[in-house]
């Protein structure tokens, strides 16, 4: 399947955690600013006492790719274009790798995932056994895997269920709701306290009634960022969110220091273990869409391939029939080299394990009537100039020697098309081009080098038994 | 065996008025279906999604929609056979871009009750990515065109290269009308069959302009259109016999293959017949048309003998020490 990445998304999440760490800073400097907030081009905030904008100017000038403008109190962040592309950039080569230590982690042998265009990731599931696993595979893929601490607005949560989404931004709020219970709303600080970017570990565990829970652990700097929130909010709730849904908010009873902290929720211990392989793997910068799919059912795959395969092979056979008649010997040896060919071409896609497609078969179907030409075209002037009355050897030197150029030129219009394919088609396309160029190749060794040589190796006995009829099919 | 008698040339250029007639009535009308009929995209390239269900009986069609109406998934969804009537296909232009939900168990919980079924094959399409391919493909189609016009003129001449480009637009043209004519969906393996004629054709034309070229050097007759018609004559039985070999196997997964290679063998089919037609009917005569002229090339082949033979004398008289 084909997936996008959402790539604005990222860039909005960066314009909010820009905000996160302003916030930090203000609150560790004692800075009193207002009315912050993250939009999808840029963060606003208005300094309280204007003296302080110098210092904070000073912080932000750290900051990589934002660039910073005042309008007296209030300040505007934005991103440099390059620090946007690079975001965005960094969305999708962050979601190649991190779908690719889930799927690492779910136990697949060889999973493809691989970058296509700008924003497109190619993930193929080979080794998938069931449905079921298949349906877990994808959830585990498209699992933004977001966690966040959040503190809750405990002044005004008590108003939540009155409260629209507009008012509670007014307040730098969020409504949010419970991941068991729909219901149950909370109103929590929109900027979280952390991220799980923090994260250092996450493994299932048991609670003390023996219900799978996660157990997470945070990196140093979490750690601190844990202990002084909680230091700080004794009594009140913080709410542990994944994915934009309320976990669990705990009292926070004391300061938490060790940086340690678990997710409990109603989930089995399946759901649990893909969850832990999601928290580890890192969140996703940015959601991801699917784009394209395809799926063919064991059944069809093997009936159609079969009939068509069926199809392919007794016109093959009718081809060899036919010009065993017309050509006699000749036929013969023009068809050691088909079977050749053909046996070169399936042996080449297995090797790079290609599998056969409708443009696949397309491929060889151009590729088998190329080289039954390059036969032809040999055949034909050998024919031509034994009519003309020259001896064999100089109507198979010649007969080579004047073929080559047209089989040349032939050969080489359709490899260049067939490399022109290759570097602009995706998927089928491409796979048409290997299969043609695999072919033309091969056509060319057997029907050139092959075949001239088995006449070679025939010439002394054709000359003797001077039966044209039999050798090449003509009179004389 | 011999099919054609070698003794004869046959008078190609004398038809070449009439071919040229038929070809033009061909091309304008595959122009003229493009614009009304139009070309029938099929999900590869206009986006969508295609549920194929087997059914153990015959599909209980009627009840099939029934069922699909209750689930907005399915909204303007058409249900059509698919080779036999117990295989058929639901159509939606829609697609879910939703990572986690699974379009074939949706089906399979919709169409519960409706009787004894399989799903064999679910493919989607997203919009954006149609479009891509779209695009990419006749970027591919335009691209492969122009190099081989390059190659052409290179070993060739360039009248030579525009009249077999011409040949090649000739013979995608018909093929994309016949499409445009029976509405067949036109998927990605489509675009594989066109590329296949366009090889195809482009091929045979290679081969008897090959010939041309070698009578042109080799014979002192300036007459163009004689020189043509012999050259076509001695490749015919090649062009036949190559151009028949093919049509065999063609025919066979036509016949054969069953309804999902269907519009690809008919494609092949269609491309195979024009191609070789015009191979001998058109790609020549054209050059005829181009103006190509047998004493300007002599002269041209002359200059450049005279040439070599210049540089060839160089390199000796630099080699024994003169120079």
């Amino acid at each position: 399947m084909l997936l996008g990445v959402k790539t604005d998304e990222a860039v909005i999440s960066r314009m909010k955690s820009i905000a996160a760490s302003i916030k930090h800073y203000t609150q560790k400097k004692d800075i009193l600013i207002d009315e912050l907030a993250a939009h999808e081009e840029n963060v606003t905030f208005t300094v309280l006492d204007s003296d302080e904008i110098a210092g904070i100017k000073n912080y932000l000038a750290e900051m990589s790719g934002v660039v910073v403008s005042v309008e007296g109190e209030r300040l505007i962040l934005t991103l440099t274009p390059e620090e946007v592309q690079r975001t965005k950039e960094l969305s999708v080569a962050q979601a190649i790798e991190t779908i690719r230590n889930r799927l690492d982690q779910f136990g697949l042998s060889e999973p493809v995932v691989a970058r296509q265009g700008e924003e497109k990731i190619l993930v193929q599931l080979a080794g998938i056994k069931t449905l079921e696993e298949e349906q877990r595979a994808r959830e585990l893929i498209s699992r933004a895997a977001k966690l966040e601490l959040m503190a809750v607005d405990e002044e005004r949560n008590a108003r939540v269920h009155a409260m629209t989404h507009a008012d509670a931004a007014s307040y730098g709020d969020v409504i949010l709701s419970d991941a068991n219970n729909p219901q149950l709303l909370y109103l929590v600080k929109e900027i979280p306290i952390l991220d799980g970017g923090m994260l250092t570990d996450a493994q299932v565990g048991f609670d003390q009634n023996n219900r799978p829970v996660i157990n997470f652990s945070l990196n140093a700097e979490g750690a601190e960022l844990f202990g002084d929130f909680t230091g700080r909010n004794v009594g009140k709730r913080l709410a542990i969110v994944l994915d934009g849904k309320v976990y669990s908010a705990p009292n926070i009873n004391e300061r938490i220091g060790g940086g340690s902290g678990q997710i409990s929720g109603n989930y089995s211990v399946l759901e649990a273990k893909d969850l832990a392989i999601a928290l580890r793997s890192g969140a996703l910068l940015a959601p991801i869409e699917l784009l394209e799919k395809r799926s063919v059912g064991p059944s069809l795959g093997a009936d159609s391939i079969q009939a068509s395969m069926v199809a392919l092979i007794g016109g093959f056979v009718a081809v060899i029939l036919f010009m065993m008649v017309y050509y006699k010997m000749a036929g013969v040896i023009a068809n050691i080299a088909l079977i050749a060919n053909l046996l070169i071409i399936l042996a080449v896609m297995s090797l790079f394990g290609a599998t056969l497609t409708l443009p696949g078969m397309a491929g060889i179907v151009l590729t088998v009537g190329m080289a039954v030409d390059a036969n032809v075209i040999i055949s034909e002037r050998i024919r031509e100039l034994l009519r003309e009355g020259v001896s064999i050897h100089k109507a198979i030197e010649d007969g080579y020697a004047n073929a080559m150029r047209a089989i040349l030129d032939a050969n080489i219009t359709t490899l260049i098309a067939a490399v022109v394919l290759y570097v602009y088609g995706t998927g089928a396309i491409k796979g048409f081009a290997v299969t043609i160029s695999i072919g033309i190749l091969a056509s060319m060794l057997t029907a050139i080098l092959g075949t001239h040589g088995i006449y070679q190796m025939l010439e002394s006995k054709i000359a003797k038994s001077k039966n044209k009829k039999f050798w090449f099919g003509i009179k004389g | 065996m011999e099919f054609f008698r070698y003794t004869k040339t046959y008078r190609f250029m004398g038809k070449s008025k009439f071919a040229m007639v038929l070809s033009v009535v061909m091309v304008l009308g595959s122009f003229v279906l493009l614009a009304t009929k139009g070309l029938n995209y099929g999900i590869d390239f206009a986006g969508g999604t295609i549920v194929q269900v087997k059914y153990a009986g015959e599909a209980p069609i009627d009840a099939m929609r029934e069922k699909l109406k209750s689930n907005p998934l399915f909204e303007g969804s058409s249900i059509s056979e698919f080779g036999s009537s117990d295989e058929v296909v639901i159509r939606m232009k829609t697609t879910t871009s939703d990572v986690v939900v699974d379009v074939g168990d949706v089906t399979h919980a919709t169409l519960a009750g409706t009787g004894e079924f399989e799903i064999r094959r679910v493919d989607i399409v997203g919009p954006k990515v149609g479009g891509e391919l779209r695009e990419q493909g006749l970027t591919s189609l335009i691209l492969a065109v122009i190099g081989i016009l390059i190659y052409v003129a290179f070993r060739f001449e360039w009248r030579f290269a525009v009249a077999s480009v011409f040949a090649l637009v000739h013979d995608v043209s018909i093929a994309l009308g016949a499409l445009a004519l029976v509405q067949i969906d036109v998927n990605l393996d489509v675009l594989a069959a066109l590329l296949t004629i366009l090889g195809y054709s482009l091929n045979d034309t290679i081969i008897i302009f090959d010939r041309i070229r070698e009578g042109v050097v080799d014979s002192k007759n300036t007459e163009l259109g004689e020189m043509i018609d012999d050259s076509v004559t001695k490749t015919l039985s090649r062009t036949t016999l190559t151009s028949l070999t093919t049509l065999f196997v063609v025919f066979t997964l036509f016949m054969f293959g069953g309804e999902i290679i269907h519009p690809f063998a008919f494609t092949l089919l269609v491309g195979i017949v024009v191609g070789t037609y015009s191979s001998i009917f058109i790609a020549a005569p054209t050059l005829v048309w181009f103006g190509f002229d047998v004493k300007n090339y002599h002269a041209k082949l002359a200059e450049k003998a005279r040439r070599e033979a210049e540089k060839a004398k160089m390199r000796a008289q630099y080699e024994s020490g003169i120079m």
